[in-house]
């Protein structure tokens, strides 16, 4: 699915990422994990296509395809999600409208038919009912005057609606109270599936007590440097990053 | 001053012709405004108030006093512009056209202010020219001088008018044979008695388009407890001249959403004043400019608060496109006693060219103690994380960055009421956007 090799990311002229290799393989769902600062945002960016990142070295390939030629919106037509870590206001727009022009690019690109406000909320309220959530914020502004959880949970929900194959959550579960948190991390366990993969991006074990990853990799200064089971966040949870970072600066 | 002199030249011939049978009180009022315009001459940019917009282009050209179009035209021409089959007020250059109009006056008087004039004299002289102070602005002197023809709306108390009255001002100008362009002065009054509410949705449109300038005042009356919901559009022909003053009087406890939406005009200048007059009166200020090209647009707003425990929002988003160049001059005074005021007021600007150009002054006179007023005002262009988000989702760069702009005006238009005049500015917007 995600062949990631020696990535090296840049922003503004400061290189964040160092040589990053990840692989991902269908229906798999991995972790990264890191302290603040390793560069674990700029790996999900720059996966999406943010033109403020800039990849000064290696590949990554997604399905076979270039991934990095592709402008952001050609990744996400072709199945790239990315869960913002701060979702972004879009003034004047209603949720419901915005989810049905993003629904109707990519089925415009897959050749399918656009769907009408009528299809399209027939749609929406099967992936509400599938993820067990109300359609409260269909008809706000998106993102506007959301409050924290809301707008994770307007992430996820996209998430849902928009059917990627490849799923970026960035920090997800930064700022959420351990309800917000299960009520996430439920809707995320309802989506997976054996076509589809995610790559987690968090700072905290605790979202891993909800959905369990195959891999977790530890990500510091700009590098993994140690990969493992699940167990491997409970360690991290045990005696935090600075074992790791010692040992990267060593080999 | 060359234009000044032929103005009031015209005037001249205008009093002595087609005014000369007003009441006295009337002439009175027009001599004293045509020697007040006369006084104040045009403005000019070393004035506080138009430091941002020069009317030369009004005084390098020649007008002449609007007359009848040299033909009426028909109802299928108008028929883009109208809401449906509600009452409805059609001016041509000015003058009403009764076969494109419904008047009325069964207790509810909806008619040509020259008909009023003739049919209910002591309801006009009581209100007209009362509001709308002209004594430090020329246009509306130059407009009170002219005073003909425009809308009269007179809702009795606790009348309600359900259906939401359309007033539209066509032009068709015709060049004079000596190069003169026209000028028409329409004068509109609408007044909603205690506890009455009326929707009046009035229209500036060019049917044939070219160079003339409309010169409008409006006057609006809310008595006590009384709703008033007054839209504004103006979409004049990308040549014109658009010089407009709405005032709006509040009594007790009464609400008027007052919308304005700029679409058209080479120059256009709109000063809005709201005086809440009497306590717990509402006011709401909503407006949108959407400019492109060489297009200039100024809005000089002002809200009086002369009484305790009122409230007043008041929201203006521009999107300037092109070369073109938005003001924004957003003034509350805050009367001494005035105590309670609850003022809000913004003013953001979208800037889509790099040649556009936005200039937003908040001003705030406040004397009284216990109020709350805020302000706050942005330019800027669309923002890029915004733009990422939506390209994230698979929307293309020229899409994101026109349903942005759309969502923009919409945060504006999704405050309009009335089903049909929201369809239409949406269409508008939209047709605009997809240039």
């Amino acid at each position: 699915m995600l062949e990631v090799r020696g990535l090296h990311v840049a922003v503004g002229g400061t290189e964040i990422l160092r040589g990053v290799d990840l692989t991902v393989k269908a229906g798999e769902v991995h972790a990264i994990m890191g302290p603040n600062g390793s560069g674990k945002s700029t790996l999900t960016q720059a996966l999406a296509g943010h033109p403020a990142y800039t990849v000064t070295a290696g590949t990554a390939t997604y399905e076979g395809k270039d991934l990095l030629a592709m402008k952001p919106e050609e990744r996400a037509r072709e199945g790239l999600f990315l869960a913002f870590q701060y979702p972004v206001e879009i003034r004047g727009i209603t949720n419901s409208y915005f989810l049905r022009s993003a629904v109707n690019a990519v089925r415009k690109h897959r050749g399918q038919e656009e769907l009408d406000p009528l299809d399209f909320l027939q749609v929406l309220e099967e992936k509400l009912k599938a993820i067990g959530w109300d359609d409260t914020l269909m008809n706000r502004p998106v993102n506007e005057g959301f409050s924290g959880g809301e707008k994770k949970r307007n992430e996820i929900l996209q998430l849902a609606v928009l059917e990627p194959k490849l799923a970026l959550l960035d920090e997800t579960d930064s700022g959420l109270d351990i309800d917000a948190l299960k009520t996430v991390a439920q809707a995320v366990n309802k989506l997976r599936a054996p076509d589809r993969s995610f790559v987690i991006v968090t700072h905290y074990q605790r979202l891993l007590n909800f959905i369990t990853p195959d891999v977790v990799h530890v990500l510091a200064d700009g590098r993994i440097v140690k990969s493992g089971g699940p167990e491997l966040a409970h360690e991290l949870e045990a005696k935090g990053y600075d074992w790791l970072r010692a040992g990267a600066m060593v080999s | 001053m060359v234009a000044v002199e032929r103005l009031v030249e015209a005037y001249r011939a205008f009093a002595a012709n087609g005014a000369s049978g007003a009441p006295a009180w009337l002439k009175e009022l027009r001599d004293g405004a045509i020697a007040r315009f006369d006084a104040l001459g045009f403005p000019t940019t070393k004035q506080e108030a138009w430091r941002f917009t020069s009317v030369a282009a009004l005084t390098e050209t020649a007008f002449d006093l609007a007359h009848p179009a040299s033909r009426i035209p028909q109802l299928a021409e108008i028929q883009p512009f109208l809401l449906g089959d509600g009452p409805r007020l059609v001016f041509v250059n000015g003058f009403l056209q009764r076969s494109l109009s419904t008047p009325f006056f069964d207790g509810v008087r909806l008619d040509g202010l020259a008909q009023a004039l003739v049919a209910a004299p002591d309801l006009v002289h009581q209100h007209l020219s009362k509001y709308a102070a002209f004594t430090e602005r020329p246009f509306a002197a130059l407009n009170t001088a002219f005073v003909r023809d425009g809308a009269f709306v007179h809702v009795p108390a606790k009348v309600t008018v359900e259906e939401p009255i359309q007033v539209l001002f066509l032009s068709m100008p015709p060049i004079a044979t000596d190069g003169a362009r026209l000028v028409a002065h329409p004068r509109n009054l609408i007044v909603v008695e205690r506890e009455a509410r009326a929707t009046v949705v009035e229209t500036y449109a060019a049917l044939e388009g070219g160079v003339y300038w409309t010169n409008a005042v409006t006057e609006v009356v809310a008595g006590d407890g009384a709703r008033v919901d007054c839209y504004r559009v103006q979409r004049e022909s990308d040549r014109a001249y658009h010089v407009a003053v709405t005032d709006v009087h509040q009594g007790r406890d009464s609400t008027v959403n007052l919308h304005a939406v700029a679409f058209g005009a080479a120059l256009a200048r709109h000063d809005l004043r709201g005086t809440l007059a009497g306590p717990g009166g509402y006011l709401i200020l909503n407006g949108l400019y959407l400019l492109a090209g060489e297009q200039h647009a100024d809005h000089h707003t002002a809200i009086d608060h002369a009484a305790p425990h009122c409230e007043s929002h008041e929201y203006f988003n521009g999107v300037l496109d092109g070369r073109s160049h938005g003001v924004f001059n957003g003034r509350i005074i805050v009367r001494p006693g005035a105590q309670k005021t609850d003022s809000k007021q913004t003013n953001n600007n979208l800037l889509l060219s790099r040649e556009a150009h936005a200039d937003s002054q908040p001003q705030l006179e406040i004397y009284a103690d216990d109020v709350k007023c805020t302000h706050g005002s942005t330019v800027g262009p669309l923002d890029p994380k915004a733009l990422f988000y939506l390209r994230s989702r698979g929307i293309g760069e020229a899409e994101a960055r026109r349903l942005m702009t759309y969502g923009f005006a919409a945060e504006i238009l999704n405050r309009v009421d009335v089903a049909p005049l929201r369809a239409q500015l949406d269409q508008i917007v939209r047709a605009r956007l997809a240039e």
